[in-house]
């Protein structure tokens, strides 16, 4: 099954592990260091201060020694010998002159022969400024040239993607490129062409480089040889300010920098923490940045009227919210969203909601995630780091490479390295190509997987022989949003059950774990903080006084309530429960039956088209604070611009509204409100923005796991799921696993099958990185990479049903789409894009008709 | 010496020396049968270790010592390179045509020795009447039993595939040769980690050349102490040139180095043609700097003409008379490795076609005064120092070779350089 050379300099040591590197010493230019043995002469070299020119040199990526810039003198057996000092290691003993006459010489040379070909035209290109081959020359490089030939020529720019464009005739041919396509994407669709003189860099033909992890060639290539469409031409690099963040279009958090010139985001780059994201972006994080820009952001205030919305003041929004709220009872005000935002923000609204208006209801996850507690406070929690030490990973919930895409890339890595995987899924998962085992099934008979695992069922000895290999890293969550949660559940307790057990909750919206941290969850307060946990509430309520009695609804329960009247004011923030909630139907429904709508949005989407009033909210680069990723590590991300147009920070509307309704919430300075969410949260104590910068040394600061007992209630939690919705649940069989530390996590059926759906086709709803999300659609470089839709069908249920690739069926009665006829694809299930124009409206359900449509003629 | 080890058999039966009736018939596999029913592995090494035979595809290398570098783990590959496309060199042509049982016999005695149940032979695509030959031969050895499961009884088993090139000089270099019967690009790899250590499928594999391998059954038959005793030391046994140009008789002959130059091009060769004067000659293919006639008389040894900046190489020796216009001739070389190069190191890439075009450009009737120095210095930033054994700021002995045909004409032919140059016809024609 696997199908990846492994990387050549095998498991890298890990900083924080037992095992230290062996320290050796090495002479550098006639004075001796220690270096850590093993390690690439180059980087060896810079540590002791020695910089030796290079181009083809990354240290994330294999050795090629190519450019042989970096040649150093090495002494051996036979005298001097000049080596690439890139792809040769340190030994005990090494002695190495990186200054002699014959390597600088070397080194001019070098430099002669790439700039001999190069068009020189630095005042036209992108790089200048930015660029290694101009700063070298400048450093190492000949004087003049002495080269009276013609210049190689290329026809130029060519598209190698939509995304990237490629100047062969500035191209230096390190290899960067292709080594980053291949090695740390997986996908090598980048290539040397031709030879000699005439060796190019090229795409297969009529195979684009479609990678989405494409971005990162243009930031790796060491010259304006690769550029990127959305950037081509559009500043200087001197022109530029820089800010330091991380994205926040999925849950990893990478770390990137926000580049900005008069007044506009142009471009993001990746920034390097080994701890999360290694210096790469993926696509979506590089290139969404457009939507900021976008025209149809919502800039003022907006009040609804009989034809569509109308431009107010800010202080006539605030007054109106703050009376319509201010006129009803607490508990029937209700908040969804919050995962868009910063932990300050999140905060403000936890608070807000509890204290200001005196509701429970509050909830960051859109019934698309599962139980918080067991997403906050999972134990024993996995950092991203114990992914690269674990012997064993068993991936099993959403396709990483769609949905978490720069943790894909943390898995291939391990696994290049020599880590064992298991991929669990309902379908082909990105991950598959390269796992040692793979395991799918029937969307909806997840339960009966780990049954099998749990007993040890036969089918599985091969399996459960890898998965005795710890330590194991688990990594879980829902595969879709027609699954039940609750086998995210099993699944965790599963893992923990496992040699050397570290578990990873996998939800993917921004900062939905730094909501759940700060209490955006009907059943969590700050500090990952149990409701039911009266000491450490009434420590919290020390700081803000009374918390509400009642029990807190989750988005289900809150959407329901709106239709039966329950709660009568919703307010969303950043949240579109008609795309996002799994019955879209329902959530439109709720938004028109509620009395009165607030949303805080930057768009109006087909939920905040509902709304009473829209208070115009500010998007990624436009806010600072800090977020949380999935691996509870807190981290900045920074304002590089003001907000556009009057749009606000969350935090500073709700003060805004509390003062008008006489309460007091927070301060507007975001360092104040995280100093006070370092004094309320149990679990952030010591954890402020200003500790971050300036302590972390960029890293962030992971928030410790909680040793207090967390009581996962399995009762009625999903309410608003009917009975019969739920396929996967074997009552009665339920076995609670013994509690390894303090914290039951839930249950696995042990001696019951599922119970079998037979009637339709289970649904499997699968994600992709390009979908119909609001940042994405409103993006203009990526807008168009979303894929044209299709139903997944497994061939044995085709030629049931009679039909053939592209013939058309209708699902649940109310979408026709192509047939994709696809063995990965168990039979009786069927594969739907997720959030896609075309999927949009049908209901997340575990189980769909599919009927092909008949040519009646 | 008449000594003839790799033709005698091809030369007493010219029309059928490549067929297996032929082969068994002139004591053909009886050394396998023997070897794989008797003897031990270890044996077979040491026979090749006491031969002191030294790798004849380019480098010379001893193949007993490059045998015992081979790691231990299986499965381990054995790779003949059949790749011949050193220009001048086509003595591998020969031994695989004419007599491709003999090839196979050493590569199963090898494989043997070695423990090796997987042997490759990468041919060059252009020779198909060779390739064709020896997958004929292949076929016919498993039918008969000396390939395959079980061979001859003794438990020893060997598959040998026959492996196309697609017209790549580079794929004649070792590891860009593993890399091209892998489907990757024929560029070499760095060096360690050696093909004996990671080679193949990076598994543990020993490349050797045709003709090397050719020897093996002559060795392990008569003891690897006969073989040394022929020729001189260090330079044992007898060898296949390539003998071309401007002589009379040009053609593949098979030689007891340690014979003089003027023996092997007026002697063999038949001298000059026209009895024109000989104005130089390369002694071991294009990758090698040239000789004069002041070394006429010099011997033929591996080691001995390193004395005079040079190599025997791949045996390919290639005559110039006194007609020749050496900027040209260098040029005609410059721009094969120019052509040739993988382009995958910089050196290489820019610096091999610098100099083809300074040629160009000076043989256009445009020289600069100073292009000679030029030359000189773009070709020494590709091999340092302009030593020999060349230094290399490149992956691979490539790049350094184009500078071969540099340094020859400028040490011997300084003034015709210098006269295409300024633009004058070459003062000596
Ligand atoms: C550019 C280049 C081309 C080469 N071409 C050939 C070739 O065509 N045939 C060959 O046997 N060796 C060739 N070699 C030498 C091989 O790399 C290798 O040394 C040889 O096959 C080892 O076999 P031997 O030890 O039996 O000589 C070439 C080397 C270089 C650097
Ligand atoms: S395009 Fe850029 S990264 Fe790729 S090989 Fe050329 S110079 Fe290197
Ligand atoms: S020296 Fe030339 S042929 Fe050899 S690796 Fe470098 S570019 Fe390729
Ligand atoms: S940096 Fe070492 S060869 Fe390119």
């Amino acid at each position: 099954m696997r199908s990846m050379p492994p990387s050549k300099e095998g498991r890298q040591p890990l900083s924080d592990t037992k095992n230290a590197p062996e320290m050796v010493n090495i002479t550098i230019n006639g004075i001796q260091h220690e270096a850590v043995a093993g390690e690439r002469v180059i980087i060896a070299a810079e540590k002791a201060g020695e910089y030796i020119p290079r181009f083809c040199h990354h240290p994330k990526l294999d050795p090629v020694g190519k450019c042989r810039q970096c040649l150093v003198e090495v002494e051996g057996p036979r005298g001097k010998q000049l080596l690439p000092s890139c792809a040769i290691y340190v030994t005990d003993g090494m002695v190495i002159d990186t200054q002699s006459d014959v390597v600088k010489k070397a080194q001019k040379g070098v430099l002669e022969y790439l700039l001999i070909n190069h068009p020189l035209d630095c005042p036209v290109c992108d790089k200048a400024g930015e660029c290694p081959l101009q700063d070298q020359t400048m450093t190492h490089g000949p004087g003049e040239s002495r080269f009276v030939e013609a210049k190689r020529k290329f026809k130029k720019p060519i598209p190698v993607s939509d995304l990237v464009l490629l100047d062969r005739e500035r191209c230096i041919l390190c290899d960067r490129c292709v080594r980053v396509a291949d090695q740390i994407a997986g996908d090598p669709l980048i290539t040397f062409n031709e030879r000699g003189n005439q060796t190019q860099i090229l795409t297969f033909p009529n195979e684009p480089f479609a990678s989405y992890f494409s971005g990162n060639t243009v930031q790796v290539c060491p010259v304006g040889a690769l550029t990127s469409t959305d950037y081509r031409f559009r500043a200087r690099p001197w022109d530029l300010e820089i800010t330091p963040t991380v994205s926040l279009r999925d849950t990893v958090h990478s770390n990137a920098e926000i580049n900005t010139s008069r007044g506009r985001v142009i471009r993001v780059y990746g920034a390097t923490n080994d701890h999360v994201n290694d210096g790469w972006l993926s696509d979506k994080d590089r290139f969404s940045f457009g939507a900021i820009n976008s025209d149809e952001r919502v800039t003022t205030p907006l009040r609804k009227t009989g034809t569509g919305f109308e431009e107010i003041t800010w202080a006539d929004a605030i007054d109106t919210v703050s009376a319509r709220l201010g006129a009803m009872i607490g508990t029937e005000v209700g908040s969804i969203g919050g995962a868009n935002n910063t932990n300050e923000e999140a905060y403000a609204l936890s608070k807000f909601m509890r204290t200001v208006i005196g509701s429970p209801h509050v909830d960051a996850q859109l019934g698309d995630g599962f139980e918080p507690q067991l997403a906050a406070a999972v134990i024993p929690r996995a950092k991203i780091d114990d992914i690269d030490a674990a012997t064993t990973i068993l991936v099993w919930g959403p396709d990483l490479k769609e949905r978490l895409p720069v943790l894909y890339l943390r898995v291939r890595k391990a696994v290049r390295n020599g880590a064992n995987l298991v991929v669990v899924a309902p379908t082909r998962t990105g991950l598959d190509a390269i796992a040692t085992h793979v395991i799918r099934y029937r969307a909806g008979s997840g339960q009966d997987v780990i049954r099998k695992l749990a007993n040890a069922d036969k089918s599985m000895t091969a399996i459960l022989e890898t998965l005795a290999e710890g330590p194991v890293v688990t990594l879980f969550g829902r595969t879709s949003i027609a699954e039940d949660p609750r086998l995210a559940e099993s699944v965790a307790a599963y893992g923990r059950t496992l040699d050397g057990a570290k578990l990873m909750p996998l939800l993917q919206r921004a900062n939905v774990f730094g909501a759940l941290d700060m209490g955006l969850a009907p059943n969590l307060l700050p500090g990952r903080i149990s409701t039911t946990d009266t000491d450490a509430s009434s420590h919290i309520e020390e700081t803000w006084g009374p918390l509400p009695d009642a029990l807190g609804r989750d988005t289900a329960a809150m959407l329901s309530g709106a239709v039966s009247g329950d709660i009568r004011a919703l307010i969303l923030v950043g949240a579109d429960p008609v795309r996002d909630f799994p019955d879209p139907q329902a959530a439109e429904k709720a938004l028109e039956e509620a009395e009165f709508v607030v949303a805080i949005d930057a768009f109006v989407t087909d939920s905040s088209r509902h709304a009473d009033i829209i208070l115009p909210a500010a998007l990624w680069s436009e806010v600072e604070g800090t977020v949380t990723n999935l691996e509870g590590r807190v981290q900045v991300v920074g304002a590089a611009l003001p907000p556009k147009g009057q749009a606000r920070s969350v935090i500073g509307m709700l003060n805004d509204i509390a003062t008008s309704m006489g309460a007091e919430l927070t301060s507007f300075d975001v360092s104040v409100v995280s100093k006070e969410i370092a004094t309320v949260a149990p679990a952030y104590q010591g954890i402020t923005r200003d500790g971050i910068v300036f302590t972390s040394s960029g890293a962030g600061i992971v928030v410790p796991s909680q040793e207090a007992e967390i009581i996962v209630e399995m009762a009625p939690r999903y309410a608003s799921m009917a009975p019969d919705a739920v396929p996967t649940e074997a009552s009665g069989s339920a076995v609670i696993v013994p509690a390894q530390g303090t914290q039951p996590l839930g249950y696995i059926p042990t001696d019951q099958a599922v119970p079998m759906v037979t009637d339709r086709y289970t649904l499997h709803y699968a994600p992709a990185m390009y979908d119909d999300g609001v940042i994405t659609r409103h993006a203009p470089s990526i807008a168009d990479l979303v894929r044209d839709p299709t139903v997944g069908l497994n061939p044995r249920d085709a030629s049931i049903l009679a039909v053939a690739n592209g013939s058309i069926v209708v699902v649940d009665g109310s979408v026709e789409l192509p047939v994709r006829i696809d063995e990965a694809v168990p039979e009786g299930s069927v594969v739907l894009p997720f959030n896609h124009a075309a999927t949009k409206g049908l209901q997340a359900v575990p189980a769909v008709t599919v009927e092909p449509i008949r040519d009646e003629s | 010496m008449t000594t003839q080890i790799l033709t005698a058999r091809m030369e007493a039966h010219p029309s059928d020396s490549h067929t297996i009736e032929r082969y068994l018939d002139t004591g053909g596999y009886a050394t396998l049968k023997k070897t794989v029913a008797s003897s031990k592995r270890e044996d077979i090494v040491e026979q090749v270790k006491a031969s002191n035979i030294r790798g004849r595809g380019g480098a010379g290398f001893p193949m007993g010592m490059k045998w015992g570098f081979l790691a231990a783990s299986d499965p381990k590959y054995l790779v003949v390179n059949a790749d011949e496309s050193e220009p001048g060199t086509f003595k591998d042509r020969q031994l695989l045509e004419r007599d491709p049982h003999q090839l196979i016999e050493g590569i199963a005695i090898a494989s043997f020795a070695l423990g090796v149940n997987r042997a490759f032979v990468y041919i060059r695509g252009e020779y198909s009447k060779p390739a064709r030959r020896l997958q004929r031969a292949v076929e016919e050895a498993h039918e008969a039993g000396y390939l395959g499961e079980n061979i001859a009884g003794s438990g020893f088993s060997l598959d040998v595939t026959v492996h196309l090139g697609a017209g790549a000089y580079i794929c004649g270099e070792e590891t860009a040769l593993l890399n091209s019967i892998e489907g990757r690009r024929g560029e070499p790899r760095l060096k360690p980690p050696f093909p004996a250590v990671e080679g193949l499928y990076a598994r543990p594999t020993i490349v050797n050349n045709v003709e090397s391998l050719s020897n093996v059954p002559w060795i392990v038959a008569n003891g690897g102490e006969a073989y040394a005793a022929i020729g001189p030391e260090r330079s044992a046994g007898t060898r296949m040139f390539s003998l071309s140009g401007h002589v009379k008789k040009p053609g593949n002959y098979e030689i007891v180095m340690g014979m003089s130059w003027r023996d092997l091009i007026y002697g063999i060769g038949g001298g000059i043609r026209d009895d024109n004067e000989l104005k130089t000659w390369i002694p071991g293919g294009a990758s090698s700097p040239w000789l004069i006639p002041e070394h006429l008389d010099t011997a033929i040894t591996i080691d001995g003409v390193v004395e005079f900046g040079t190599m025997l190489g791949s045996g390919a020796v290639v005559v110039m008379d006194e007609t020749t216009d050496v900027v040209a001739a260098a040029h005609s070389i410059v721009r094969f490795f120019a052509h040739e190069s993988c382009g995958q190191c910089t050196p290489c890439r820019e610096g091999t076609k610098w100099l083809q075009d300074i040629l160009e450009r000076i043989m256009a009737g445009n020289g600069r005064p100073e292009d000679v120095d030029l030359l000189l210095d773009v070709s020494d930033n590709i091999s340092p120092g302009l030593v020999w054994p060349p230094a290399m700021t490149t992956i691979c002995p490539l790049g350094p070779s184009a500078t071969a045909p540099i340094i020859s004409i400028t040490k011997y032919f300084l003034d015709e350089v210098n006269a295409a140059i300024e633009g004058r016809q070459a003062a000596v024609v």
